[in-house]
């Protein structure tokens, strides 16, 4: 017995009072007595060897304390590499970086040295004063090429630049092109862009002599994999490293990896023995933080007379960049995802990870689905095209019906699972989309506008994505003296608002208000393990273990309040932070009293069948992943003299389950449709053909702004999962996912009348104008 | 100290408060504010004047911290993130209308955003929902996708007070 629901409420955020007044601690904002700060040193080549480094410049320069390099580190991180943070058979090379690297550098951006000084100023007066003897080698800047004999090697130490081979199958594939009426093949290239999380990373260490132990504090989603790669490279306990996440501004992925810096700014403080601070600048960020993206797909579809889907066959090349230091999970989600919300019944497909000199990718908001989501799309209007159908109508038959579910679809996913669809109603999210886009009226719409003069046009961008990863994610709730309750949990949030969500969660289990409930997050010293967070898996993972623990303490609660009263404990009920007699109005008892009668009050006998705590810890580790979906549909206005895109509606049908906070919700699918329009128009990383990275700034990287990105029309749909006690499913990336598929599939669309094809993810104007004039050379 | 960098002394009010702080010349006002007088609240997201967290205002107008030198604030009014809510702590109506519309996520360009929206909403208490966003278009958000910042900003509109 509770008593109001909180779960399913448009509860206002906790975070905010202190966000919004300038009372947030981001990593930059740590001030500790005697605290250094650093600079690193870094390759301006994107593939040399390092020959001598000389330091007596910077050492000379006012304000610089010390300068390292990796000889200089200590002894136990000698000729280390960082952890390999997902290991897999078919990775054919695990390389991951070195803290500093040593005789041989594979992007351009990897550090060979770093210089403390007294500030962050001087400290990059000193990097600049360091003298490296790089000795520039061949290097491959594009993962296609990577692949041709030949090819200059990404790493010395590696005979070629495969980096991980995948092989997907199920079905008869050859029988399905058999049978085929109509066969399409066609090639889609996508992009890199990076997370660009408005905080650039940043880490800051402490090293205690006395207890011989770290205190960390890094803006990362994981402080976890950090905790576990700074106890592999200096060979420590784990209680001696604490790992400390302050307020995060905004992740996206790439700070789901443990960096360089990370164990580098550890190992100063206690060469030191003071306190040392590095902060990324967006300079740093370009280079350094990891990006995604870059894959190069070649997909044969096979259909029958119906346009019904007979097989999908083909290969992709994913770029890894130089380094694998989340393993090849990408490449995997995408050949994986491919089929999506569609009945394929045959499948056969090959995933090659290829090293390039690049910046190291791994998975961005969307993880290798967006790729998948674009090539699967497309191939459904390229389906409706040749076959002159309505490209939704070829979607409409060809989605999972909702009576098939759970739909097991023949792959196994990244967690060794099978991918079993476990809920949702794929027709129905298109049909809702369609109708809340005004989809079947724009026939109408697109020729009148083009009687003016003006190309507008539609798409549409269906998805599954596979989200709330295991292995777990635990929480502790335990009831403090004071009468509030305390959450603790190992993931920490970036922006998502997990210090609404969990108190919601456990506020409906306790009977109290969210505001009574203090939410610790992301530091290792307060919730022993943990995983991260990451893959749309917080809410779905660690609210299931907020609810599993919350009855747990409701349960000792009730215990030890029965015994006090001597009733029976199935009499009580829990409200308003306190317990009572259900239906009296007397006999009640506060849980801050309850809390103190058992805090080791000297003389005090516990009851018999009485805990000596009041809290309670789950680690709910789900058996799978749960699969959330969802339609978009874009309808966008091309200027086909300049190719400028404007965006003039957008809906979004989405279903990740029972919602726990439906306004939290809306900022993450509004948020993830933002990140997709830069994925569609804006973002593109470029390097040129030596690795060198061209857009360094926003100025030349173009970010999503206010006048550009749509406001979405949000619809949700709740297909609750049988999957956690919850009900949830993941929320986090859900909007970008098909927003490049939908958004391009519309200027597509809106170009119609010059029969121009769109492979290729994002478009500039420049690119478009381009294609629009090709297509007006040929006959 | 005669270590080489150069330093200056400078004086200026931040929040109503005057204060007076030696500063290296090469400093950035954000810099400034963060370091030497540790107002954190000020972010830097960029440091090339694109991002816009770091816009604090400078005698009433939106400046980004990071293209502007200390010294150049010699004797100005500089409000930041810090200054905005009423002395007892009670949020202004624009920083009040972010929680009520759920305008911002991590909250790391919030600072920049509410600085330059207080100042374009005073000039234009009737600002249309176009002349929001072209104000907006100097801050860069990642989390939110803009439309919750905006229904803040409209919702202020309406409401007639910033």
């Amino acid at each position: 017995m509770t008593g109001r629901v909180f779960v399913g409420q448009r509860v206002k955020r906790l975070e905010d009072p202190d966000l919004l007044t300038g009372k947030g601690r981001f990593v930059d904002d740590l001030r500790l007595p005697g605290m250094v700060e650093c600079a690193f040193v870094r390759s301006p080549f994107a593939h040399a060897r390092v020959g001598a480094i000389d330091v007596s410049g910077a050492r000379a320069v006012p304000g610089v304390i010390a300068v390292y390099t990796a000889d200089d580190l200590p002894s136990v991180m000698r000729g280390k590499r960082i952890l390999l943070q997902v290991p897999s058979p078919a990775i054919t090379y695990p390389v991951t970086q070195r803290p500093l690297a040593t005789d041989e550098v594979c992007f351009v951006g990897e550090a060979v040295a770093v210089v403390v000084a007294d500030s962050r100023h001087a400290a990059e007066d000193g990097a600049d004063r360091v003298i490296v003897d790089w000795q520039p080698l061949d290097a491959i800047a594009n993962c296609e090429a990577a692949l041709k004999p030949g090819a200059p090697r990404a790493h010395l130490g590696h005979p070629d630049n495969i980096a991980a081979r995948q092989h997907f199958a199920y079905g008869d594939i050859d029988a399905a092109f058999r049978k085929a009426t109509h066969t399409f093949r066609e090639r889609y290239d996508v992009h890199r862009g990076t997370g660009h999380p408005m905080e650039c990373r940043g880490v800051a260490a402490v090293f205690d002599a006395v207890s011989e132990g770290f205190r960390i504090w890094s803006s990362t989603q994981t402080p976890h994999n950090t905790q576990r790669a700074v106890v592999d490279m200096f060979d420590m306990a784990e209680d001696h490293v604490r790992v400390i996440t302050p307020d995060v501004g905004g992740g996206f992925g790439p700070k789901n990896q443990v960096y360089p810096e990370e164990l580098v700014v550890p190992a100063l403080a206690r060469l030191l023995g003071r306190p040392v601070k590095w902060v990324e600048d967006r300079r740093e960020h370009f280079l350094t933080t990891t990006q995604e993206r870059d894959q190069v797909w070649d997909v044969t579809i096979a259909v029958d007379a119906d346009a019904k889907i007979l097989g999908l066959k083909g290969s992709l090349i994913h770029d890894a960049g130089a380094y694998l230091p989340w393993g090849a999970i990408m490449p995997y989600i995408s050949a994986s995802t491919l089929p999506g919300p569609y009945v394929v019944p045959a499948f056969k497909f090959e995933a090659i990870t290829a090293f390039t000199n690049l910046t190291p990718t791994t998975p961005l908001r969307g993880a290798g689905r967006p790729q998948a989501v674009f090539a699967m799309e497309r191939l459904m209007d390229l389906v409706a095209r040749e076959l002159e159908l309505d490209p939704a109508e070829v979607r409409r038959r060809n989605l999972i019906p909702a009576d098939a579910m759970p739909y097991n679809m023949g792959l196994t996913y990244r967690d060794g699972a099978a991918v079993i669809y476990d809920s949702g109603d794929y027709p129905k999210a298109q049909a809702m989309a369609l109708d809340k886009a005004g989809y079947h009226d724009f026939p109408a719409r697109q020729k009148a506008a083009l009687a003016e003069g003006r190309h507008i046009g539609i798409g549409i961008g269906n998805y599954v994505e596979g989200t709330g990863l295991g292995p777990f994610e635990g929480a502790t709730i335990r009831i403090l003296t004071n009468g509030r309750v305390a959450i603790y949990t190992g993931a920490p949030p970036a922006g998502q608002a997990h210090r609404t969500t969990l108190a919601q969660i456990c506020a409906d289990e306790l009977g109290v208000t969210p505001d009574m409930v203090d939410v610790v997050m992301g530091d290792t010293g307060a919730m022993p393990r943990g995983a991260g967070t990451y893959a749309s898996r917080i809410v779905v993972v660690a609210g299931s273990s907020v609810r599993i623990a919350s009855r747990e303490v409701v349960g000792k609660l009730k215990a030890l309040a029965a015994a006090r009263f001597k009733v029976d404990p199935e009499s009580l009920e829990v409200l308003d932070g306190k317990v009572r007699i259900t239906g009296t109005q007397g006999d009640e008892v506060s849980f801050a009293d309850l809390a103190k009668m058992v805090s080791g009050m000297p003389g005090f006998v516990l009851p018999p069948g009485v805990a000596a705590d009041l809290e309670a810890s789950s680690y709910f580790a789900p058996a799978q992943a749960t699969y959330s979906n969802g339609s978009h549909v874009a309808e966008v206005e091309v200027d086909a003299e300049t190719g400028l895109v404007t965006i003039l509606n957008y809906v979004v049908v989405h279903d990740c389950g029972t919602v726990v906070n439906p306004m939290l919700v809306d900022g993450q699918v509004q948020g993830g449709v933002a990140h997709g329009v830069g994925n569609a128009i804006l973002e593109r990383m470029v390097f040129d053909a030596e690795g060198n990275p061209l857009t360094t700034t926003f100025a030349d990287y173009l970010m999503p702004t206010a006048e550009i990105v749509p406001d979405c029309k949000i619809v949700h749909m709740e297909s609750p999962t049988p999957l956690n006690p919850l009900g949830a499913k993941g929320a986090g990336e859900g909007g970008t996912i098909p927003a490049p598929a939908a958004i391009i599939a519309a200027v597509e669309d809106a170009l119609k009348p010059f029969s121009i094809r769109i492979a290729e993810a994002p478009i500039s104007p420049e690119r478009i104008v381009t294609l629009i004039a090709e297509a007006k050379e040929q006959p | 100290m005669d270590d080489g960098r150069f330093r200056r002394e400078i004086s200026l009010t931040v929040n109503g408060t005057p204060r007076t702080a030696t500063v290296e010349e090469r400093y950035s006002l954000a810099d400034f504010l963060r370091h030497v007088l540790g107002l954190t609240g000020t972010h830097l997201g960029c440091e090339h004047g694109v991002c816009g967290a770091c816009t604090v205002l400078v005698n009433g107008d939106a400046v980004r911290g990071c293209l502007m030198l200390a010294v150049q604030a010699e004797g100005s009014e500089v409000t930041t993130i810090e200054g905005l809510a009423a002395p007892d702590g009670t949020l202004s109506p624009l920083q009040q209308a972010f929680m009520d519309n759920h305008g911002l996520q991590c909250g790391f360009c919030t600072p920049g955003i509410l600085t330059t929206l207080t100042a374009f909403l005073r000039d234009n208490p009737n600002a249309t929902e176009p002349e929001v966003r072209e104000a907006l278009s100097g801050n860069i958000c990642r989390c939110t996708g803009y439309d919750t910042i905006v229904r803040a900003a409209m919702s202020v509109v309406r409401g007639g007070a910033a």
